[in-house]
């Protein structure tokens, strides 16, 4: 039974996702709410939506309570006139946890943000086929008889016949009449997309610039995952040197060396090459790195590696400057002055939390 | 929704005649079976089955819905003033939470129409609700959802301005006094004498003074309100700029604000009342040996004192209980309230039997304030262990700060007074003779919370459509806020 209350339900929830849109560039920058994904659904603690009323300040006054004590002790009474502790009264919550689908977060992030979609590049598609009962047939098994059209055809051929009573309007389906469900393939294509996180986890990066790190991967795998049935991510660490881990080691390694960027990219080079025909798959590299590197020797070998092997088969190059107090920041400047004009490559300084609002448009905002 | 089932048939019918045996005196009770989501969606509609349409249901829905799921809370039972009386079952209780229930509804329904309180509520209100909600619709129909919904918002915000003690007029008295008007203009009364003795007699000045004084003892006399206003809903259906779709959603909300007062006015006693009835009916009569543990079970639940915390039903029925006893042993009147001996008072025993008379007595004639303030006893108080606490400012927590019976009383009533809201008058509709409005708060030691009041004097202005004030006291200094539509502002008054 559907309830009445749906419709002040959904009125509800309609008021509460507005406040998430403009509040959204508070949120955006929030950690706290990746904490809280449980598969496809985000609960975001929004504050109490309230209807304002002239009340009395807290802490006002005093209260009745029950219970033993002497005079001085602390109690842990609520305020006067809050909730009295029965089954049955809503107790008095302050912060409201709103469900939110990562798919509607996506859609109020493509809002908030004007991020445009992406057409997704390569006519070669993977052909993705299912089975769906949409057919009708004239056997099967019981199970997927269809009812409606079994009757109809009974009730036609019964007006036909004449034995149709309006008034004893019986109707009795012979085997003739018999309808079922049938099964017919339909295939529809499938976009594919690659995203490879990058990051620098030299000792110049603390825990500040990883959490920026991590917030800011969170809505790029939100949205992506909105233009791409299937997603697959993987996690790419350097220092001095490169190597391919989980998720998990990924956001709390830390490491101590030095930073050699050109060993990341090669990794990343190696890695598409194997495994990633670049015509089936759309592909996304994100580095995130405070902008130090090891001599512009090896800055030279990332420009050439990008250019030669890297960009041609990606959508979008992404790189992120997180600021940290350690790093020059110079490997921006560098990709900047080399790739002015490409299209391709999309860098973006992050100096702190409130930085990632502006970053997330400036990587997602071209519809590569 | 479902109907009962032939056992609860039964045991409604025998619980029933169990209580009119003991004399309760209720509006026949329509029970209905429903589901646990359909209880949530009745309480999110205040226990109707139909309201305007309003996201704040929709809040408190999900709210109930989301501590139903967790296991927090559930909702036992529900019942709404109305001939007759509407109570829901939840049909996944068990069988002796069902008794349970319906024993303390008969016990509500009988106060709800026999407590002169709610003498005057609306007796079909579910049908009012319900006509309520179709005007709503239809305005929203008309002006549009986002319209309709965005004033009913400010309304809210102010449904608690109403005024307790109206409850007691009829409609003829639901009329705010106007000012006179058309009055001729002022005349300062001469001396008459000879026309060259005018200037000695009737000095200039003087009569210039008099005028001034005159007018001003005019101007007082013209005042809107004649008297501050309680009932600050009424005075804006009739003086607010509003239209007619507006002023009819500022009627429905005003209606229902005091349709659910007297709730509010006797929740201890209303809730006491029902506690009493439902442990008596159930242990003398209703309750089978393979129940008692379940019950037991429920009734600390119901009855459980969180430390520190005030619980309503205990302190309700325990004074219920108490009035009977002491009326049964005589324990009343001069000659016990002059004895100065604890011992003999705890012996005393006259047996005059009038327990259950009294305490039929006091539930129609009582409310919470009256009731405490009449029954309460210091030997009460120290048998429910009751204290008064406060926040202390230098430890930042609450702590006991008194077990004294006058202190316990005071604070009790005064939590009690206005159910713990601040007292709010329409102190003048003219206010600096720019047609702004001034609300007055009535301080009496407690500061209203300012974030609030900034908040809800936004929504007035809303529905006022000029600047609107409010007067108070914020730690001991005057100051007077100010809503202009765009901004506020805090002036402090020296």
């Amino acid at each position: 039974m559907v309830l009445r209350i749906e419709r002040d339900r959904l009125r509800f929830k309609e008021i509460v996702k507005g406040k998430i849109k403009r509040n959204f560039k508070e949120f955006i920058s929030q950690g706290e709410m990746i904490g809280r994904q449980d598969g496809k659904i985000v609960s975001i603690p929004v504050p109490q939506i309230d209807l304002p009323r002239f009340k009395h300040g807290k802490n006002q006054g005093g209260g009745v309570g029950q219970g033993e004590g002497e005079v001085g002790e602390g109690t842990d009474a609520g305020q006067p006139g809050d909730g009295h502790g029965h089954a049955g009264e809503a107790p008095g919550q302050h912060l409201l946890e709103v469900e939110v689908t990562l798919e509607e977060l996506a859609q109020i992030l493509g809002e908030e943000l004007e991020l445009p979609n992406i057409e997704p590049k390569g006519e070669k598609q993977i052909e993705d086929s299912r089975d769906r009962y949409t057919g009708i047939r004239t056997t099967g098994p019981d199970s997927l008889r269809h009812s409606k059209r079994t009757y109809k055809r009974a009730l036609k051929r019964q007006i036909a016949a004449g034995t149709y009573d309006p008034r004893d309007p019986r109707i009795i389906p012979i085997k003739d009449d018999m309808r079922y469900r049938s099964r017919r393939e339909s295939s529809a294509p499938r976009a594919n997309a690659l995203i490879i996180y990058l990051m620098d986890v030299s000792g110049s990066m603390g825990d500040e610039q990883k959490e920026i790190v991590r917030i800011e991967s969170f809505w790029i795998d939100t949205w992506l995952r909105k233009q791409y049935k299937e997603i697959e991510i993987r996690y790419i660490v350097h220092d001095a040197a490169a190597r391919e881990v989980d998720r998990h080691t990924f956001y709390h390694l830390r490491e101590s060396g030095g930073t050699k960027i050109s060993s990341a990219y090669q990794l990343l080079a190696k890695m598409l090459r194997e495994e990633y025909a670049p015509d089936e798959w759309n592909i996304y590299p994100f580095h995130f790195s405070d902008g130090d590197n090891w001599g512009s020797g090896d800055t030279e070998l990332c420009l050439k590696l990008m250019e030669e092997e890297l960009i041609p088969i990606s959508n979008q190059f992404s790189y992120g400057q997180v600021e940290s107090p350690y790093g020059s920041g110079q490997f921006l400047k560098d990709l900047k002055s080399h790739f002015k004009d490409d299209e391709r490559v999309v860098t973006s300084n992050i100096p702190d939390k409130d930085g990632i609002y502006g970053s997330i448009k400036d990587f997602l905002g071209k519809g590569n | 929704m479902g109907v009962l089932t032939r056992e609860l048939i039964e045991w409604r019918d025998k619980i029933r005649a169990v209580a009119l045996n003991h004399g309760l005196d209720f509006f026949e009770v329509v029970y209905e079976l429903m589901s646990g989501d359909e209880i949530n969606e009745i309480a999110a509609y205040g226990g109707f089955p139909v309201r305007y349409p309003h996201w704040r249901f929709g809040m408190e829905f999900e709210q109930l819905d989301k501590s139903h799921a967790y296991g927090l809370s559930k909702i036992y039972e529900l019942v709404i003033n109305n001939d007759p009386s509407i109570a829901y079952l939840q049909e996944s209780n068990e069988l002796v939470d069902q008794k349970l229930v319906m024993a303390h509804v008969y016990g509500h329904s009988d106060f709800f129409k026999n407590n002169i309180y709610f003498g005057h509520t609306n007796r079909k209100m579910v049908d009012t609700m319900a006509a309520h909600a179709a005007r709503v619709r239809r305005h929203m129909d008309k002006y549009g959802q986002e319209t309709v919904e965005d004033f009913i918002d400010a309304v809210l915000s102010i449904e608690n301005l109403i005024d307790p003690n109206r409850v007691f007029l009829d409609d003829k008295a639901n009329r705010v006094s106007l000012p006179e008007t058309d009055l001729e203009p002022v005349q300062v009364g001469r001396i008459r004498g000879k026309e060259y003795l005018d200037s000695y007699l009737n000095p200039p000045e003087y009569m210039a003074e008099e005028k001034k004084r005159l007018e001003a003892e005019r101007r007082e006399r013209q005042r809107l309100p004649e008297r501050p206003e309680r009932d600050v809903l009424l005075f804006l259906i009739h003086f607010a700029p509003l239209e007619r779709w507006q002023q009819d959603i500022v009627d429905i909300i005003r209606e229902e604000s005091y349709y659910f007062l007297p709730q509010m006015q006797t929740k201890i006693m209303n809730e006491g009342w029902a506690s009493y009835w439902h442990t008596k009916i159930m242990t003398e009569f209703a309750l089978e040996a393979s129940e008692v543990l379940d019950y037991a079970d429920k009734c600390a639940g119901v009855f459980s004192m969180p430390p520190g915390n005030f619980n309503p039903y205990k302190v309700g029925i325990e004074l219920f209980r108490d009035i009977e006893r002491r009326w049964n042993r005589g324990q009343f009147g001069k000659e016990w309230e002059q004895c100065e001996d604890y011992e003999e008072k705890m012996r005393w025993d006259t047996a005059t039997g009038l327990g259950r008379e009294k305490i039929f007595e006091v539930r129609r004639l009582y409310n919470d304030i009256s009731f405490l303030d009449t029954f309460l006893t210091p030997e009460f108080c120290n048998e429910q262990q009751l204290f008064v606490h406060r926040y202390n400012e230098r430890t930042r927590r609450r702590e006991i700060s008194d077990r004294e019976f006058d202190a316990i009383k005071l604070q009790l009533l005064t939590s009690l007074t206005n159910g713990g809201q601040p007292v709010i008058r329409v102190g003048d509709a003219n206010y600096e003779n720019r047609g702004e409005l001034l609300l007055q708060h009535d301080h009496q030691g407690l500061d209203l919370d300012v974030n609030y009041a900034r908040a809800t004097l936004g929504n007035v202005h809303k529905i006022w459509g000029r600047p609107v004030h409010i007067h108070s006291y914020v730690e001991d200094k005057e100051i007077l806020f100010t809503h202009d539509g765009a901004e506020f502002k805090d002036t402090l008054i020296a």
